[in-house]
């Protein structure tokens, strides 16, 4: 009850305060609002880049492994690595006669490639070999049509199916499906369009692609000699027994006596994800300390103007001593005081915060969490506390006599 | 609540002390502010306490006032040892049992005359809407219930010295204590200050007045003169008619 009154009554004095001293407040607490907004910043960033990244990969799936000839993190030295045997189509149906009848397998090739349909042209579309698979390894769905069959694939036949946006591009009434477009010189039918998937990283174009049987890549559409051979396993539990299974076969395939390494790799997102998530925890370490740097120097501006405070209130602390305040009393007026005006610092901060947030949003996905915010706004009131303790003990400790005969 | 009646019964003094010293370290050199010094104050006495600047009759109100604690000897207040409470234990006890008025009013330049009034009643507790009342009460007594929300700088120095009579009255505390409350004012407004005073004797209260003006210290019952730090003469005065 005591405490209670002691707190209003804090608020009260603070509230008068911050008053008397408009300017001063202001300018006190625009060392906060650097700090808060930019700490809030670049949390908002992070996680941005965080969540875009997930869902952008979540679409592939990470149970999916990707046996190729080159690792996608390089541990070892790549002229190691160059000597490795190319993986080409027959090891990849090998491999399918080989792996486990559950798996899911799907043999890739890429290349960027230029598509036609009558006086319509497109540059620089992301053209994909698979196999009839990809459905199940990619997770791919369709808005029209469908995707080819394996006596389609195998049989070499000219069918594509079309990214959202190069359809919508050739075909902006929709009735794509049955249509023929052309792959450099190649006349293509399209079978089927797939369903828009946005953006990787929300910068990539996921629909700007088309898919051919991967048997037609190797006529001159892909740069590079091998594919890659996709599989997924099904279910996430063991995923590291399933890459065991997985790199078995492919030596296998490759007829690896025992004693020999790996002459491939074993990719999965899994690996990529962890990559991911420690690079951005690094980058993330890194940039709050720098920005909290900004924080503390905006703290010990606060630790300062409370000290002038003090300074300046003596006699009021001697009067309010007189009068009976004991030294919380006299501490919880001044802690709260300096929170007050960092909580008012942080609560612009955090309004400059997201303004620039939704300004940024425009071009990248950021959003101001609620958890951030709320963070934010108890971080510049611990500043506060932290900053202002000092002073406020200097205040509670004062003895009577000495603070009421000071001018 | 028995205590306290036991001492009403046995006349008990309100306030005793006993082989009180006060010294200061100033560098090197000790300042014996107050020497030995032994008094009994009873309850409803108006006692002035007179003495040159230097005289330790300041160390003396501190010391009386528990703003300040003796370096040796025994105080008690209302049956209570202060002399050895801390610095939160005096906190309380100033705030039960002593009002303050000070020579430069002390008031908060901030708070209107209503909240300055309330402030000892905040620490000690006192819920808002009882807080209120009461300081209203305080305030209408010393004749100031139509400024209750004027501000120091909108009172004159009369006003202003009414509010802190009032302020040090609201806790009905055991002692006034009041220090050079006519410093600050102006020949008239102090003869009023002082007749306040006079007033609030004649009710009852125990007043403790600390002044260099003879004038107003006759004004008073009895007449302590503090002389080094020792009481150089205890004088009680007859009631003028």
């Amino acid at each position: 009850m005591k405490l209670l009154l002691e707190i209003v009554e804090g608020l009260r004095i603070a509230w008068g305060a911050i008053r008397a001293n408009k300017l001063r407040a202001a300018l006190t607490t625009l060392g906060i609002i650097i700090g808060i907004a930019t700490v809030t910043l670049m949390s908002t960033a992070i996680r941005g880049l965080n969540a875009a990244f997930l869902t952008s990969v979540s679409a592939v799936g990470t149970d999916v492994f990707f046996i190729q000839k080159w690792p996608w993190f390089n541990d070892e030295p790549w002229w190691k690595l160059i000597k490795r045997r190319e993986i080409y189509l027959a090891d990849g149906r090998s491999f399918i006669r080989k792996a486990n009848p559950n798996w899911r397998v799907n043999l890739q090739s890429v290349g960027v490639r230029t598509l036609r349909y009558g006086h319509n042209v497109a540059t620089g579309v992301f053209l994909v070999g698979n196999t009839e698979t990809a459905v199940a390894t990619d997770e791919l769905s369709f808005s029209a049509g469908r995707y080819f069959t394996a006596a389609e694939v195998e049989g070499n036949r000219p069918v594509c199916v079309l990214g959202a946006d190069i359809a919508s591009n050739f075909f902006p009434h929709g009735h794509a499906v049955g249509n023929r477009i052309r792959i450099d010189d190649m006349a293509f039918e399209v079978i089927g369009v797939l369903e828009k998937k946005g953006k990787f990283l929300g910068i990539e174009n996921l629909d700007n692609t088309a898919h051919i049987p991967v048997t037609l890549m190797g006529r001159g559409f892909t740069f590079f000699p091998g594919i890659r051979i996709a599989v997924k396993v099904g279910g996430l539990e063991h995923l590291e027994d399933a890459k065991e299974a997985v790199r078995a076969v492919m030596r296998n395939v490759r007829r690896l006596p025992p004693t020999d390494a790996d002459d491939f790799s074993v990719n999965s997102l899994e690996a990529f994800i962890q990559k991911f998530t420690q690079v951005s925890r690094i980058i993330g370490g890194v940039g709050l300390f720098i920005t909290g740097l900004s924080l503390f120097v905006g703290g010990i501006g606060i630790m300062n103007i409370m000290f002038v405070s003090v300074t300046e209130r003596t006699r009021e602390i001697g009067v309010r001593k007189a009068v009976g305040a004991k030294r919380r009393a006299i501490l919880i007026q001044f802690l709260i005081e300096a929170a007050v005006i960092c909580l008012m610092g942080g609560l612009i901060g955090l309004g400059l915060a997201a303004l620039i947030t939704w300004g940024i949003a425009r071009f990248f996905p950021t959003t101001l969490s609620l958890p951030i915010a709320a963070l934010a706004l108890g971080v510049s009131a611990l500043t506060g506390i932290l900053a202002g303790f000092l002073p406020a003990w200097r205040a509670a400790r004062m003895n009577p006599v000495d603070a009421l005969r000071s001018e | 609540m028995s205590r306290l009646r036991t001492i009403r019964f046995t006349r008990m003094s309100l306030i005793r002390l006993q082989n009180i010293s006060r010294r200061y370290q100033m560098g090197t050199e000790t300042i014996h502010a107050l020497r030995e010094v032994s008094l009994e104050i009873q309850r409803g006495e108006y006692v002035a306490i007179m003495g040159p600047s230097g005289s330790g009759k300041s160390t003396l109100m501190n010391v009386l006032g528990c703003l300040d604690s003796p370096t040796s000897g025994r105080y008690e207040l209302n049956g209570t040892d202060v002399s050895e409470m801390d610095d939160n234990e005096l906190a309380e006890v100033r705030n039960r049992e002593i009002g303050f008025v000070f020579q430069t009013f002390h008031l908060l330049p901030r708070s209107n005359a209503l909240h300055n009034v309330e402030l000892p009643l905040i620490y000690a507790g006192l819920p808002s809407e009882a807080r209120r009342q009461t300081a209203l009460t305080a305030l209408q007594q010393v004749g100031l219930g139509d400024r209750v929300h004027h501000r120091p700088n909108e009172l004159s120095g009369g006003q202003r010295q009414r509010v802190a009579v009032a302020r040090a009255l609201v806790n009905q505390p055991s002692i006034l204590l009041a220090d050079e409350p006519t410093g600050n004012l102006d020949s008239k407004t102090g003869e009023e200050i002082m007749a306040l005073f006079e007033e609030l004797a004649q009710k009852g209260n125990t007043i403790i007045l600390v002044t260099h003006e003879e004038d107003i210290a006759r004004q008073a019952r009895r007449i302590l003169r503090i002389r080094d730090g020792l009481i150089a003469s205890d004088e009680r005065l007859e009631r003028k008619s």
